[in-house]
């Protein structure tokens, strides 16, 4: 279990990664030494897996979409649902692999520059596997938050008074 | 047309804050730390609550002393959260807003000519509604030497025998200063002794880092004197909602609630059932800005340090206080250059008192980007003057 303290230290670095131990110790009483060692450790035992950025491409007018495949597998003698995410996984357009709950099993999510090419990639290298029974594409059309942020919130909140006692 | 109005009105001073904010107000990408509220929006569990009811065409008067399942509630929370224990019945009146429970308690309390001794610096709103019951003030100075709370040498030395309530605030606006127990046992004798009602504003008492907080009204004897007045602005972010109680003994609640019958009506539905909602669902939403506050808490006090200014830990509310001396210049000569130079607002400790000279207010209900922001700002300021 996480003490209260190494939550909240894992949490403000999920928020922005980019602080220096230094900086946490200031935001969060621990000293540097003991954020030093927690986070070499959570680093060793993939509990940290990656330091992150979220980008925004919408912003950059870049071509790319995103579609959320729900795959239905035919379920085969001596291969449980975890040997067939692992034949998914590789594929390196599929960004995530989910077992679901529900009428699907598996939900792949695919990133390509454009429908076109998911659709490629779905009739040329996943209908033909021999496992998978039906899929059914969803293309995400807009981002309104991800990861907890909003990305088209409004451009000023209310306002607050400037000085109030 | 000014013969027409009362004296005492007219005896009331224009708020210390008002010249900065009108300074403020004039100008462009300023960076305020100026502000009494929380950034955070209502926690959205209570917005979609209140949206509901009035959906649902809840938009009456509520019973004078406030929806009776939100005394329960409120009485529960109390009771699990605070230790105390105040029936719902009678010993609770839903407010709006805490400053209308001070207003209340010091009409219901003050004939005019009897003494309210206030802390200094202290809220601005207590003087003032002291002074509009007929109330002969009292300042109590607080001292930086002592991290601004109460002792009872200064105590002693503002009482006289006209005296008849003591106001206190801990977690305190605008040091931030917290009382324990220990510290607040020789304020309760001192009462007790001097047959003291204590109106104890205790609005920010869930904003406390590091310490717990002790409910003036859970030291010996003290029930019965203590009003115990506090609101959902802070800890709820709900400051514009206009939510506030006291709790007290029967008698007092009795005829607070009945001014607050002529004068109100009752506080706002739409806000009770928030407020209800608050108490039933908003813990986890209400820790997390607790969390939050106290990152910034250290963020701040150690920016001021490393300027080379001395502030106290503050252990409560959202408020740094931080010493300015060191700079030559007094409370308003900083803040005035402060926002003339470099556009941070920040408010005068004498705004709160003449025993704030030598120190700023500073709130850290803002995000930590602009707290880094408005403490490179401040610090370019006061390089400039210490050496
Ligand atoms: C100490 C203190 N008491 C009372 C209030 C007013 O609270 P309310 O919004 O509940 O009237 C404030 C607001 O700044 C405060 O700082």
């Amino acid at each position: 279990m996480l003490s209260q303290e190494d939550r909240r230290l894992l949490y403000i670095l999920s928020q922005d990664c980019r602080l220096t131990p230094e900086e946490l110790s200031i935001q969060t009483g621990l000293t540097p030494e003991y954020i030093n060692k927690k986070i070499k450790q959570w680093e060793k035992d993939k509990v940290i897996v990656k330091y992150g950025l979220l980008i925004n491409y919408e912003q950059l007018e870049e071509d790319r979409v995103t579609a959320l495949i729900d795959v239905k597998v035919l379920s085969q003698r001596g291969q449980g649902y975890d040997k067939i995410a692992q034949r998914f996984q590789k594929f390196p357009e599929i960004k995530s692999v989910y077992l679901m709950s529900g009428d699907f099993d598996l939900c792949l999510v695919v990133e390509g520059k454009n429908m076109h090419e998911i659709a490629q990639f779905v009739s040329d290298k996943l209908s033909p596997l021999d496992l998978i029974a039906t899929t059914s594409t969803r293309f995400i059309l807009r981002r309104y938050k991800q990861d907890g942020i909003e990305f088209h919130g409004e451009e000023e909140g209310p306002k607050r008074l400037m000085i109030t006692p | 047309m000014k013969h027409y109005l009362s004296p005492l009105a007219t005896s009331l001073k224009p708020s210390g804050i008002r010249k900065f904010f009108d300074l403020a107000s004039t100008m462009e990408d300023v960076i305020s730390l100026g502000v009494g509220e929380p950034d955070f929006a209502t926690p959205w569990v209570m917005r979609e609550t209140a949206i509901f009811s009035l959906e649902q065409g809840q938009t009456m008067y509520t019973s004078n002393a406030g929806l009776i399942d939100l005394r329960r509630e409120l009485s529960k929370y109390m009771a699990k959260s605070l230790g105390l224990n105040y029936s719902p019945e009678n010993e609770l009146l839903i407010t709006v807003g805490a400053s209308e429970a001070v207003d209340l308690a010091m009409r219901a309390l003050i004939v005019p000519g009897d003494g309210v001794l206030i802390p200094d610096p202290s809220y601005v709103a207590y003087a003032g509604c002291a002074l509009m019951a007929g109330a002969d003030i009292h300042y109590v100075p607080l001292r930086a030497e002592h991290d601004f709370r109460l002792q009872v040498d200064d105590l002693q030395l503002a009482y006289t025998p006209n005296c008849k309530v003591l106001v206190l605030s801990y977690p305190n606006n605008p040091t931030g200063a917290i009382m324990t127990r220990e510290e607040l046992l020789p304020i309760a004798r001192f009462a007790s002794e001097n047959d003291l009602i204590v109106v104890s504003d205790e609005i920010y008492s869930d904003l406390t880092y590091g310490g717990t907080h002790t409910p003036f009204a859970t030291l010996p004897y003290m029930k019965n004197r203590t009003l115990h007045v506090s609101g959902f602005s802070k800890a709820y972010a709900m400051t514009g909602w206009r939510i506030g109680y006291v709790a007290g003994h029967p008698d007092f609640i009795q005829v607070m609630t009945r001014i607050h019958q002529y004068t109100i009506m009752c506080a706002p539905i739409m806000a009770q059932i928030a407020a209800l909602e608050g108490l039933k669902a908003g813990d986890s939403a209400k820790k997390e800005m607790i969390l939050e506050y106290d990152r910034r808490r250290r963020l701040l006090v150690n920016g001021f340090r490393e300027m080379g200014l001395s502030c106290f830990e503050p252990l409560g509310a959202f408020y740094v206080f931080p010493d300015i001396t060191a700079t030559g210049l007094r409370s308003e000569e900083f803040a005035e250059q402060l926002i003339k130079e470099e556009k941070v607002a920040v408010v005068p400790g004498t705004a709160f008192g003449p025993a704030g000279e030598g120190h700023i207010r500073c709130s850290y209900a803002y995000s930590t980007q602009q707290l880094l922001e408005a403490l490179e700002r401040i610090s370019r300021f006061v390089k400039k003057r210490l050496s």
